[in-house]
């Protein structure tokens, strides 16, 4: 057994547990210190946006920003290729 | 000036009365005057960690409450003599622990001339997390290299950054440390468990320790001896060396090396 395990390197699950965090992290970074309606709006938005077309939860980013006085909403959706 | 720690870290069962105590032992065996206060009200344990459960008297609560002195209520370690225990009340009211008795019992402790004052933080982001850290100067967030804790340290820096006597006076903000601990240097070596720097580099913290996975961990607890106080275990040493971080020493990090078997050993699995 441990000469088969020798050779059969078990898949780097560290690394995909990494890269899953880096994302979510970001994401919830963005959103704190913003206004507590960004998940209801969120969830709105993703309402009606799959009215018109089928996107996943992941495609749309909603990103709040304030910088020098004015604050700002950035909100993009990843449409799905045809 | 006494110095506010918070122990803190969201998932529960990550270690932070573990490394609580230790940290409070370290900072003793360092001729600093030491206070840790068990903020878990309704689940009472550092006292059973620190080996003095028989001899709490009065709690926690019982001194916000006017029950008794904070002098009546502090319980004195039998092994150093400058560390003393406030142990949580049982009490399954949470309302009695309050922002204004929490500052009143902090004051005084400072006013008494003790160094430290570390506050060991019941999991979860409510009230106790929050009273736990309201008033901190400094912040060891306690983290497994593991998905769940990770992400929930990093719900607990943004409270640490907003909701917290500092950030809200805006001067400086709570200083934030990250404590790795049942640390696995060959499930890291193996790609099964994030390394020290993966962890790092999601939170973007400085490393205060970095604490191997170890049995000596469980024994010390059935004994009630912390586990910094077993000079034998690499846990002892790995503490040691974070609290000579939290003083401003510079400590290499240790024990995140896998020791590496021989070729014949682990060909044979000796
Ligand atoms: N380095 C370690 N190696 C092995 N086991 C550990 C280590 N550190 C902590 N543990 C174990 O993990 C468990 C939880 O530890 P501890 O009570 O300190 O966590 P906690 O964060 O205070 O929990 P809670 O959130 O319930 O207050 C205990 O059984 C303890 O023995
Ligand atoms: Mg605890």
């Amino acid at each position: 057994m441990r000469l088969l395990d020798f050779f059969r390197r078990p898949p780097p699950s560290a690394q995909v547990a990494k890269e899953r965090l880096r994302i979510i992290v970001a994401q919830e970074r963005s959103a704190r210190g913003g206004p507590d309606y960004l998940p209801l709006l969120r969830r709105e938005l993703l309402e009606v946006i799959r009215k018109y077309v089928n996107v996943d939860p992941e495609a749309v980013h909603i990103h709040f920003d304030h910088a020098e006085g004015h604050e700002m909403l950035e909100l993009s959706v990843a449409l799905p290729d045809k | 000036m006494a110095e506010i720690i918070v122990v803190t870290s969201g998932k529960g069962g990550v270690g932070k009365t573990t490394t609580s105590a230790s940290i409070a032992c370290g900072l003793a065996r360092r001729g600093k005057r030491v206070a840790v206060i068990d903020f878990d009200i309704g689940l009472r344990n550092l006292d059973l960690i620190m080996g003095c459960e028989r001899r709490v008297v009065y709690d926690f609560v019982n001194v916000i409450q006017g029950e008794c002195t904070l002098k009546q209520a502090l319980i004195r370690d039998k092994r150093l003599e400058s560390l003393y225990v406030l142990a949580a009340s049982q009490t399954r009211d949470k309302e009695a622990l309050t922002p204004e008795g929490v500052r009143r019992v902090l004051d005084e402790l400072a006013a008494d001339g003790f160094d430290f004052i570390l506050c060991d933080s019941p999991a979860g982001i409510e009230k106790g997390a929050h009273l736990a850290m309201y008033f901190a100067d400094r912040a060891i967030v306690v983290v497994n290299p593991e998905v769940s804790s990770v992400r929930d340290s990093d719900r607990i820096l943004g409270l640490l950054a907003s909701k917290t006597r500092r950030a809200e006076n805006g001067n400086g903000g709570v200083r934030e440390h990250l404590l790795l601990t049942r640390y696995s240097p060959r499930r890291v070596a193996t790609g099964e468990m994030m390394s020290v720097a993966d962890v790092k580099e999601i939170l973007g913290l400085d490393v205060v320790g970095v604490i191997p996975e170890s049995t000596d961990v469980l024994t010390a607890s059935n004994a009630g001896t912390p586990v910094i106080l077993n000079d034998e275990s690499i846990v002892s040493h790995a503490y040691q060396d974070a609290v000579a971080r939290l003083l401003g020493d510079t400590v290499p990090l240790r024990f995140i090396e896998e020791v590496r078997k021989g070729f014949f050993s682990r060909l044979f699995g000796g």
